[in-house]
């Protein structure tokens, strides 16, 4: 999966949260959760999401990779290389 | 009339609900006197097709899709009718403390669909509990449609719910009226939600029970009293009530609906689903006792009958010990128009028969088309509504698994 598909996927699982998130000023370098309206319980859908689709297994620790859109992308990069 | 002064008078200013067929309270009486029944069907997983009440509202109206999404149907329903009950009634906070509102919601049960649900998901998945959502416990806990309506509408006093079977209703009525008679709050919400339907594990038990109601025609299901009955039509719905004393109404030129004037409760504790007419009878005479009335003042029983023979016997039995001697008194039944809404029933029943006061007709009962030998009763409503000169007090049953009893009564408000 390429880094643009993967940022796809990202905001589709986003936008499947909240159906009025606003994408057009995103600034993909900055936290999500500055940005959006989403709390801890709508983090956790995401990693949710992603488990189901890819079978992808999020270590806690590893959470905060998933900051900003840029971060996620990088982290989700070689984990979903193969798909 | 209630002997208490004007600051322990508790009087119902505003109702929000849905209900199988309504959205709002206009609605659903002209179904009532119509006969009109909201019954349908619904395809259940394992359980295939069967009767059901399922409610349409607008349920984006008051919150956003994305919330009714993180919540539970009971809260998306709960936070409907509670709206609507607050906008019923005129209240937009700025003559009421919202840290001095209580919210009060009955439950039969609650999270048994969510339970569900999750249990199916992980199925997709080998029953990996990974794959089990963070968001089961907050949905799950017993006090989240009461939670959710506080949420909603911030309200910071105290919210909690009222498990009583299918008395919860009544009971989270109840426990509005002792909270604002001792001061606790100055505002209730009360009233009870249910999302039953989306259980299978509840269709399944009572129909292993032997007390599924099954029928070619769904709108001709639920039909308490009738001879060829077959068991209960499950039901969601809700509905909030809008409670504060009689002197705060007034001041804020509130219109009543009603007062609550009496009430009690009590237990049959002798068998786990099987109701005991003689507690009923107890239950309703001490609800009388409370109201200062006599069987005779009240004008509309209306009754919990649920479409089951036994509860249909023992509740007519009770009826008729109390209620011997009272020409003037007509009884009728709201299951038989939107089945059995369980924590949501007694307060739907009631709601259903409020208007009374003003349009001076019963309700009927519909699909009663044998009467059972055994439920003969006096002035028993049938098939199309009376016309009586006025109704002056409702006294509203409803019963529940475990032996629980409740009665309500609730008089047309007369300020003197």
């Amino acid at each position: 999966m390429t880094r643009n598909e993967i940022k796809d996927i990202l905001l589709e699982i986003i936008a499947d949260i909240d159906e009025e998130a606003d994408f057009a000023s995103l600034d993909a370098d900055a936290p999500l959760r500055d940005q959006l309206d989403l709390d801890s319980m709508d983090f956790l859908d995401i990693v949710m999401e992603l488990r189901k689709r890819y079978k992808l297994q999020i270590p806690e620790e590893e959470y905060p990779q998933l900051a900003t859109l840029t971060s996620c992308v990088s982290y989700l990069e070689p984990k979903l290389k193969d798909v | 009339m209630s002997e208490h002064t004007f600051t322990q008078r508790i009087v119902i200013t505003g109702v929000g609900l849905t209900a199988p067929g309504s959205s709002n309270l206009t609605e659903f009486r002209a179904n009532l006197l119509a006969g009109i029944s909201g019954i349908s069907t619904i395809d259940l997983r394992y359980m295939g097709v069967h009767p059901a009440g399922l409610c349409q509202f607008e349920e984006t109206r008051y919150r956003k899709k994305r919330e009714n999404k993180r919540g539970t149907r009971a809260g998306c329903i709960g936070v409907y009718c509670a709206n609507e009950a607050l906008v019923d009634a005129g209240i937009d906070f700025s003559t009421y403390d919202r840290a001095a509102t209580g919210v009060y919601i009955g439950l039969t049960e609650h999270g048994t669909v969510e339970t569900e649900n999750e249990v199916y998901n992980i199925s997709q998945y080998d029953y990996n509990v990974d794959y089990w959502t963070h968001h089961h416990n907050p949905r799950t806990v017993l006090n989240n449609p009461a939670g959710e309506i506080s949420m909603n509408l911030q309200l910071t006093g105290p919210h909690y719910s009222i498990g009583a079977a299918c008395a919860a209703g009544n009971a989270a009525l109840i426990q509005g009226v002792q909270m604002l008679r001792l001061g606790e709050v100055e505002l209730a919400l009360c009233g009870g939600v249910s999302e039953c339907v989306g259980s299978f594990g509840i269709f399944a038990s009572f129909q292993a029970q032997g007390a599924l109601a099954a029928h070619s025609e769904p709108a001709r299901a639920s039909r308490p009293f009738d001879r060829d009955r077959n068991g209960i039509v499950i039901s969601e719905g809700g509905c909030v009530f809008v409670l504060e004393r009689l002197d705060r109404a007034l001041a804020r030129n509130a219109a009543i609906y009603g007062e609550i004037t009496g009430y009690a409760m009590n237990s049959d504790a002798r068998d786990f689903v099987l109701p005991y007419g003689p507690r009923q009878q107890q239950c309703m005479e001490a609800a009388l006792k409370k109201a200062g009335r006599m069987p005779a003042d009240i004008t509309i029983i209306n009754a919990h009958a649920t479409g089951t023979k036994q509860g249909d016997v023992e509740e007519c039995k009770a009826i008729r010990a109390v209620f011997s001697d009272c020409p003037a008194t007509w009884i009728n039944n709201t299951k038989s128009v939107i089945g059995h809404a369980m924590g949501a029933a007694g307060v739907l029943e009631l709601a259903g028969n409020l208007p009374a006061f003003t349009d001076h007709l019963v309700h009927p009962t519909i699909n009663l088309d044998n009467l059972d030998p055994d439920c003969t009763l006096p002035n028993l409503v049938t098939n199309t509504p009376v016309e009586l000169e006025r109704v002056d007090t409702i006294l509203n049953n409803s019963f529940g698994m475990l032996g629980i009893n409740s009665a309500v009564i609730v008089e047309r408000c007369v300020v003197c």
